[in-house]
């Protein structure tokens, strides 16, 4: 009965406007459920980064030695990649996630509401931050853990917190850009050794003016990825360095407008609804 | 016709809607057709004859190429809004979150529409229990079966008690039980609430016993429309199918039953043929055969069907024409409905 009364009253002053901020609370509700309940997108994203930092801080601690080189724990040195890890599988979960709902359908559900596609892009991020905030604890708590140092301290920890979280929606953005592109979870994952490339292409495993070839020096000092790695890097080793954050929170946020302006005009490009 | 009506209206008309896919023929090639207010409107047809993407055009999920088409009184192109906020649609695929339960579903659907939060519990508590999943609705999705998905997403179409529901092919894959009781919802939707509904099938059955008018689509084109008694009546004649005792009877049982129709195809070891002045001559035709002498077997006389219908405009018959189609035009055509 009040429920259609309140429709009559709808229908005499046309349908209600949602607001873009609801919409975003009803949609990040959603990615943070669809994500929580997934542990087979949040173990994998824990465990690879963990199994490649126990891996790399046994095998390659011999580097410490090597003159110059900015700590003698290559543990906490390696710990600074890890976190950097985690944005590749926030590019993935994203990604996969709305080429997911292209698939089944849900992305049609969704276009038939009054949705706002900035509410969509947004609230679809939720989830990445979500996931962000676990593993960039978990991998700081593990490192401490193994006897990795923090040199900036709690303060510290916090900042590491905010640029992961960061970096993941960043990155998650470019991943929903390309779930929206291809829709097809399949095309999305074929990105992943992409990726890869850009990691290893930066200085994941050397201090940048370590790197003795020539070329691989060049790469890994235009390649964006290094700046962002060594920003973890500095507040573990260094303490507080300007500089270093500086460009890891400048990189972290030209990524990220780069993601949201490309999952923008995807969005725009997928929705043909008129 | 109200092609100009307010916002008020509840109808659908159509004028000329194509739709060209890029490297595809016209999936849709030139549709009229007109929907009258708490109308059950039946679409009928095989698979990729174009229903879906009638059905996405109507629901601005996808632009005509060309003609026009106005929705609750509002243009479809221009008003894409407004259209979507008088509509309620069930999409072939039952787009369902296979992490949500029902009532997480439901939550979502009322608070895109911008139900406050109380109502839109109301709200989704009364429709779950209508559509009988109260006791399922606080488990995920992806557990249900078939019929439990079609009925949540009928559900959800409902949410914000749209004036048009459209339903596209809502019972296909679903067994007997579950049909019947989305059949008894939409009934029921149309009569006592008077929401009209555009619905697409493939089958004969369906269109026959929901919809109060039919429109038979067939390689994008319309090739008959009115009531299923209506284009029933325009086939007229009933045929009968006679099987004689004897097989060596069978050709002057042709001769005979050819004095009242022509004939027509039959199975084997049997004669059909329409009757050329309806029922009442059936007892004409019994004489006819036992003066002869012509022991018979079996004597069958069958109304015409709405599968009658469609041979009798595409030459063609629909049952299992789907299923001959292993490309399934609709499916690939939906696929590029959307620029990849």
């Amino acid at each position: 009965m009040i429920a259609a009364l309140a429709d009559a009253a709808t229908a005499a002053i046309g349908p209600a406007r949602t607001g873009a901020l609801t919409q975003i609370g009803y949609l990040a509700r959603r990615s943070v459920a669809r994500t929580v309940r997934q542990p087979a997108m949040i173990v994998p994203s824990l465990a690879f980064p963990l199994f490649l930092l126990a891996v790399n801080s046994s095998g390659l601690a011999a580097a410490t030695s090597l003159p110059g080189f900015p700590t003698d724990s290559y543990l906490t040195f390696a710990l600074g990649l890890t976190f950097m890890q985690g944005a590749l599988f926030a590019t993935m979960g994203a990604g996969q996630s709305i080429a997911q709902d292209i698939q089944q359908g849900f992305f049609n559900r969704l276009q038939l509401t009054p949705l706002r596609g900035p509410a969509l892009i947004v609230g679809q991020l939720a989830g990445v931050v979500v996931l962000g905030a676990v593993q960039a604890l978990t991998f700081l708590l593990v490192g401490l853990a193994f006897g990795a140092e923090l040199e900036a301290g709690l303060a510290g920890a916090l900042v590491m917190l905010g640029l992961s979280i960061l970096v993941a929606i960043g990155f998650g953005s470019l991943g929903l850009a390309l779930g929206l592109r291809t829709g097809n979870g399949e095309a999305v994952q074929g990105a992943f050794p992409l990726m890869f490339v850009l990691l290893f292409l930066s200085s994941m495993a050397l201090p940048r003016d370590l790197i003795e070839n020539d070329w691989f020096q060049t790469v890994a000092t235009w390649n964006p990825v290094s700046y962002l790695i060594e920003g973890f890097r500095s507040l573990l080793i260094t303490g507080w360095d300007g500089e270093a954050l500086a460009l890891a929170f400048g990189f972290a946020f030209a990524i990220l407008a780069l993601g949201l302006w490309a999952a923008t005009a995807t969005l725009r490009t997928r929705t043909e609804r008129t | 016709m109200s092609a100009n009506g307010g916002a008020s209206d509840n109808g659908i008309e159509v004028e000329g809607l194509v739709r060209e896919f890029k490297k595809g023929p016209r999936a849709v090639d030139g549709i009229d057709l007109s929907v009258a207010p708490g109308e059950i409107y039946g679409f009928l047809g095989p698979n990729g004859a174009g229903k879906s993407t009638t059905v996405h055009m109507l629901t601005t999920l996808l632009p005509p190429t060309a003609g026009s088409a106005r929705v609750a009184g509002h243009d479809v192109v221009t008003d894409g809004a407004a259209v979507r906020g008088a509509i309620g649609v069930a999409l072939q695929e039952a787009a369902l979150d296979p992490f949500l339960s029902a009532r997480e579903h439901m939550r979502l659907q009322a608070g895109m529409h911008g139900l406050p939060r109380e109502q839109g519990r109301r709200r989704g508590d009364e429709l779950i229990e209508r559509v009988g999943l109260s006791d399922a609705a606080e488990r995920r999705v992806g557990g249900y079966s078939g019929g439990m998905k079609r009925r949540l997403d009928l559900a959800l179409a409902l949410v914000h008690e749209p004036r048009i529901l459209f339903l596209d092919e809502p019972t296909t894959g679903l067994d007997v039980q579950s049909r019947t009781a989305l059949w008894n919802e939409v009934a029921r939707l149309s009569a006592e609430e008077g929401t009209t509904v555009f619905l697409t099938t493939q089958y004969l059955e369906e269109a026959d016993v929901l919809a109060s008018r039919v429109g038979i689509i067939d390689i994008g084109r319309i090739v008959a429309e009115g009531s299923p008694e209506a284009l029933k009546a325009e086939i007229g004649r009933p045929t009968v199918e006679a099987e004689p005792v004897e097989e060596s009877d069978l050709e002057r049982m042709r001769a005979v039953l050819s004095r009242f129709g022509e004939a027509g195809p039959a199975a084997r070891g049997q004669v059909a043929v329409r009757l050329g002045e309806g029922t009442a001559e059936l007892a004409e035709v019994v004489r006819a055969l036992d003066a002869e002498g012509i022991g018979v077997q079996n004597l069958e006389i069958h109304a015409p069907s709405l599968d009658d219908v469609f041979l009798a405009k595409t030459g063609r018959r629909l049952e299992g024409a789907g299923d001959d189609d292993p490309a399934d035009e609709e499916a690939a055509s939906e696929r590029e409905a959307v620029p990849a």
